[in-house]
């Protein structure tokens, strides 16, 4: 797949990013402002699960705690602000409003954590590596938990949201937008560092990775590597978050979700360019759609889940008859 | 530093070592002999609690309850492994976490379906509802000895059937060369639903034991299947004895870390800071000692011989 070539799924990608990005202005003529709400955490969502594509399709990584970062990048807005109200930190610089410290805050936050528990998840393989990255999360979890001064187990609401130049993140146009524009950036930066050299290591190394060793790489550190800009987008993603929901509570980084960010990849399939965006889509609808008709939308979710496995492979990409790896 | 108190703690982490086991054991087993990721595994023990407390309403004794309850879990168990486990077997371990964490949503929102969204109590015969006084201060309730002395039978037995039976011997066969024991003959499909409905009824049993003190809710496979992974993590996953060295350790380290570390922290720092701290790095404790297991055995403390 040439990084010029139009192939199928480089059409399908733009269609599915174009479509997502008329969805303000059909709702505005259709007079259903509502959805916009739906829209823009279906786009935030997309970028999480774009961002673990890049381990979990292209690197082989099954990782169960994508959600930890998701949550921390909210945590990296929501805890500035609390201190922008309520004093201390001031000293840190880290009592602000200002989304060009906290948004940098979220990816380092997030890159850190990905860098200090990635070096000793990547350690192991295979099934350890599910349950570490799990663990990992859990911890992140409990310690947000126990944190009383941000809300503990209740949460933390966010009463300010990041000042940016030119973008207001009260309008949720606004917000929306940069959102989308986020999505786009983040679909063509994994796909630009899936064609890449960088991308063809991390692919091989998915593939046989004594083989690729063999070749004289390093493929620990590759593997690092991708799940530091991986954990870093995450948390991109929760800085996202937190300026939508206004709230951050320790359930973000629940495990639960973390398992909602694997099956969006998976639905929509794995190592795919548009695969991801497409998978966000079809779980955020299926979740408000089956969310209006019962409480009980977990039971038809979790069938759907299960026979998906047992009998549909490649995701819905594969029904384009896209290509897949 | 008061003794009784730290007795009474240490009787704690026992009791939640011992719980562990159980429901480790069986992830064990079934990782160990099939192969097979089963986050689902939670799932038993939530359906054990449940199926226990409404029995124990319908019965109207806890012990008879428990004894019914047994069998019907590890039929659960054995459904589970029919129709989702076994058609996944020669698949990755990707297709079993997803296919697994459909099913504990599909089993969480049926027992909310069933029983409903509040938890239920379940009460205790009075002769295990009392407290036992060894000292003056020193009280320990007799449901929590009990909980230690079921733990204890159930492991003695499991090492018991592991070591020292023909069926054990297949089971420990299976585990380092299932295809070797398929082609001595060995009908492999019904040892595999057979540890896999073992694995169901420990995990039940666990829920069934905790139930009278907790409640039976729907939420109560979540916190223990993780905490369960870090067990087998640190004892080395498909290890029956690694699973209990470290659920004791688990359960011990935690408990005791969540009483006293603020106490071992005010001996190095600031009060206040200790007060700070310490709910937060006790919180965090197990995972931190399973990441220096990690970095030191990244198989675990006792690994399996043969894989």
């Amino acid at each position: 797949m040439g990084g010029f070539g139009f192939s199928r799924t480089t059409v399908l990608s733009v269609v599915v990013l174009g479509l997502l990005g008329l969805v303000p202005p059909i709702l505005q003529w259709a007079g259903q402002p509502f959805y916009l709400d739906v829209a823009t955490r279906l786009v935030i969502l997309a970028i999480a699960a774009v961002s673990l594509n890049l381990i979990l399709g292209y690197g082989g990584m099954i990782s169960f705690g994508h959600a930890a970062y998701v949550g921390l990048g909210a945590y990296a807005v929501g805890i500035p602000a609390h201190h922008w109200l309520y004093g201390g930190l001031e000293d840190w610089g880290l009592a602000t409003v200002s989304g060009l410290v906290q948004i940098p805050l979220a990816v380092g936050v997030s890159a850190l954590f990905a860098l200090v528990t990635g070096a000793i998840c990547l350690r192991t393989k295979g099934v350890y590596f599910i349950m570490i990255t799990m663990a990992f999360a859990q911890m992140a979890f409990y310690a947000f938990v126990s944190i009383s001064e941000y809300g503990g187990d209740d949460g933390l609401v966010i009463d300010t949201r990041s000042e940016l130049p030119l973008v207001n993140l009260d309008d949720p146009l606004q917000l929306f937008w940069l959102a989308w524009g986020s999505l786009v950036v983040a679909v063509l930066l994994v796909r630009m560092i899936a064609n890449s050299r960088f991308g063809m290591v991390l692919q091989g190394a998915k593939g046989n990775d004594e083989r690729v060793v063999m070749l004289g790489f390093n493929t620990y550190l590759y593997r690092l590597t991708a799940y530091v800009i991986s954990g870093a987008m995450a948390g991109y993603a929760g800085a996202l978050m937190a300026n939508f929901t206004t709230f951050i509570s320790p359930d973000t980084m629940s495990w639960a979700n973390s398992g909602e960010l694997m099956f969006m990849v998976i639905l929509g399939g794995t190592a795919t360019t548009a695969g991801p965006v497409l998978g966000a889509t079809a779980f955020v609808l299926l979740e408000e759609f089956l969310g209006s008709l019962t409480i009980y939308w977990h039971l038809p979710f979790g069938l759907l889940l299960i026979g998906m496995v047992l009998w549909g492979r490649g995701g819905i990409v594969g029904l384009f008859g896209g290509r897949k790896k | 530093m008061d003794l009784s108190l730290f007795i009474i703690q240490a009787l704690n982490g026992v009791q939640l070592g011992l719980l562990l086991f159980l429901v480790a054991s069986g992830l064990t087993l079934v990782f160990g002999i099939l192969d097979f990721v089963n986050l689902a595994h939670a799932a038993l023990y939530m359906i054990g609690a449940f199926i226990c407390a409404t029995l124990t309403f319908a019965l109207g004794n806890f012990i008879f309850a428990v004894i019914v309850a047994l069998p019907i879990t590890a039929l659960v168990g054995w459904a589970v492994e029919r129709f989702i486990a076994r058609p996944l077997y020669m698949r990755d371990h990707l297709d079993h976490v997803l296919a697994t964490f459909g099913l504990i949503l599909v089993l969480e929102t049926l027992v909310h379906l069933i029983w409903g969204p509040e938890g239920i109590a379940v009460p205790l015969p009075a002769w295990l509802d009392g407290q036992v006084a060894l000292s003056e201060t020193l009280i320990l309730p007799i449901y929590r000895l009990v909980i230690v002395a079921a733990g204890l039978v159930a492991a003695a037995g499991l090492y018991w059937m592991v070591t020292r039976t023909r069926l054990g011997m297949l089971i420990r066969a299976g585990a380092s060369n299932r295809v070797m024991v398929g082609a001595l003959g060995i009908n492999i499909e019904l040892l595999f639903a057979f540890v896999f409905a073992l694995g169901a009824a420990l995990a039940g049993l666990a829920g069934m034991l905790i139930a009278p003190i907790t409640e039976a809710n729907v939420g109560m496979g979540n916190n223990i299947i993780i905490t369960a992974f870090v067990v087998i993590i640190v004892g080395g996953i498909g290890s029956m004895k690694g699973a209990f060295v470290a659920a004791l350790l688990i359960g011990l380290i935690d408990t005791l870390g969540r009483s006293y570390l603020d106490d071992l922290f005010k001996l190095v720092m600031s009060p206040a800071a200790a007060e700070n701290s310490a709910p937060a790095i006790s919180a965090m404790l197990i995972y931190i000692i399973m990441a220096v297991v990690l970095a030191l055995r990244p198989q675990g403390l006792f690994p399996p011989k043969v894989r």
